[in-house]
């Protein structure tokens, strides 16, 4: 069988819908660990940074993934203001994927906190300690994450539009339903 | 590829209606966690707002503890602990620290006899990288036993209009309604505010679990035990004589605490901080304390520190105590906010005086 063009590969299908589980779960458990005072906010702490280097790590995979298996085209009849916007997202989450965990962890490094991964496994500082860069780096971690839930809703909703509206195969090159082109 | 058959106006209106809920749901749940949606839930966020309704916001300062000073020395194990807990701070050997001694609220000009409570916070930074840090009081037990009550508690503590002082009806409420607050009554009912901070001893409050090389868990509870002893006079109208006290000491000797951890008997409550364990529990003097210098808290180190309890190395862990991870969370919010401030970011308040009821 020849490899088509009309799907993403299934390492690029696996890894996109494994980090979409990942990073929706993420974007709860921050939010949530920055307001809850009961016990959840211990565990949801003890989750958030390994998750957010697996993330991190699974993000480089994927870039690599998608340099070397370009992703199928967009539908030629695709208004070029709705391609540009599905490009345009696309580089953001990428960009975010990427950003918000060393975000994160130079914020910890700032914050003079110890980044622990695990009970024993510590990541070294990327950032000396300094409070003022803790403050920007703090919110800018949050605001940089509030794009992320607001791209994603943009993603999904984009998503949805082509796979019940359009119904043109974007959807389905991503779910792997699609079929052969020709 | 086949081109879909064309939808009915009716049926692309309901799709899009599917996937406009769909968003919506998955906002509203966002908001739902993020406690937008329920304005009466606590969240670390309020609590600090409380802290801040009675005392005020002092721009750059803690908002609970806000008067203190910095301390600098070295905790030197001799390890005695090490067969409960394999934190590389209980090998013999030497662990530095910085600390911070405090007295409670959120005013950092209050007078040092504003309140009989000291408190001391710890850094120990280990070889390995990693840290305990701890937050502990000069009394053997809390008030309350939970974030809930804890709140209810700063509620009833909020100055009145127009006496700027807490309603004693509404303290004398939230009491009877807490039977748990008694042994913290009894205790400072006696309580003096003491005239120096070496003298105090300093009580962990809530337990933690030591875990030792086998992977076992011990339930313990720490507190630093002063050698000195000499009860001295509070020093007249010095209204900061705590912090003239220790550097008067420091400049003789460096002070010195014993770490003396106690051991949960089967059945001891480790939930509950407003419960002492019995007086017969099992005591491990783990090491000694040796506080060497000091600085102001503006300029020194301890300034940028966040005494997080729940920052613990490989080896010691937190209990099921729900005040743990309140108290993670409340620092955390007030540190983003003192340290925002510090960064003079735009939108961090500037100093205001306490709101009255």
């Amino acid at each position: 069988m020849t490899r088509t063009s009309s799907q993403f590969v299934l390492t690029a299908r696996v890894l996109h819908w494994l980090m979409a589980l990942m990073i929706v779960s993420m974007l709860f458990i921050g939010v949530g660990l920055v307001t809850s005072v009961s016990e959840r906010h211990a565990w949801l702490l003890a989750i958030h940074k390994p998750l957010g280097i697996a993330i991190f790590v699974l993000a480089v995979v994927r870039l690599i993934v998608r340099l070397r298996n370009p992703p199928p085209p967009l539908p030629a009849d695709l208004p070029a203001i709705q391609k540009l916007a599905a490009y345009a997202s696309h580089y953001l989450l990428y960009a975010l994927m990427l950003t918000i965990p060393l975000v994160g962890w130079a914020m910890l490094s700032a914050g003079g906190y110890p980044v622990m991964l695990s009970h024993s496994l510590r990541l070294p500082p990327i950032f000396p300690v300094n409070a003022t860069a803790f403050a920007v780096l703090r919110h800018a971690h949050a605001w940089l994450a509030a794009l992320l839930l607001l791209t994603f809703l943009a993603h999904m909703g984009a998503a949805l539009y082509h796979g019940l509206i359009r119904r043109d195969g974007v959807l389905s090159s991503m779910i792997g339903t699609r079929h052969e082109l020709e | 590829m086949h081109a879909p058959s064309p939808l009915s106006r009716s049926s692309i209106f309901l799709r899009f209606a599917f996937i406009a809920l769909a968003l919506l749901i998955i906002v509203l749940a966002f908001g739902y966690v993020g406690g937008w949606l329920t304005p009466h839930r606590l969240t670390a966020q309020r609590l600090v707002d409380q802290l801040q309704a009675n005392a005020g916001v002092f721009a750059g300062y803690r908002r609970n503890h806000a008067k203190g000073v910095c301390v600098m020395g070295y905790f030197d194990s001799n390890g005695q602990a090490q067969p409960y807990s394999l934190a590389q701070v209980f090998a013999p050997g030497r662990t530095q620290v910085v600390g911070r001694f405090a007295i409670p609220g959120g005013n950092p000009y209050a007078p040092d006899s504003s309140a009989p409570i000291r408190s001391l916070a710890l850094r120990f930074t280990q070889a390995n990288g990693q840290q305990w840090r701890t937050g502990m009081n000069s009394m053997p037990v809390f008030p309350v036993g939970t974030p809930q009550a804890f709140f209810e508690l700063l509620q009833a503590q909020q100055p009145d209009h127009p006496t700027g002082k807490p309603d004693p009806a509404k303290l004398g409420a939230f009491f009877a309604a807490h039977p748990e607050t008694a042994a913290f009554l009894a205790w400072v009912k006696t309580a003096k505010p003491s005239a120096s901070y070496a003298t105090e001893s300093y009580w962990s409050l809530n337990a933690f679990e030591f875990v030792d090389a086998n992977g076992e868990r011990h339930a313990v509870r720490w507190r630093m035990v002063p050698e000195a002893s000499d009860a001295s006079t509070a020093g007249g109208n010095n209204p900061n004589y705590l912090d003239a006290d220790l550097t008067q000491r420091l400049a003789q000797s460096p002070q010195r605490w014993h770490l003396i951890v106690t051991l949960a008997n089967p059945g001891d409550p480790t939930n509950d901080a407003t419960k002492a364990w019995p007086s017969d529990r099992r005591d491990i003097d783990a090491g000694t304390l040796v506080l060497t210098s000091t600085e102001p808290q503006e300029s020194g180190e301890c300034r940028d520190i966040n005494y997080d309890p729940t920052v613990l190395p490989h080896g010691i862990a937190i209990s099921d105590d729900p005040l743990l991870p309140a108290r993670s969370a409340a620092y955390a919010a007030s540190y983003l906010r003192r340290t925002s401030e510090e960064a003079h970011l735009p939108g961090t308040a500037a100093t205001t005086k306490p709101e009255a009821k």
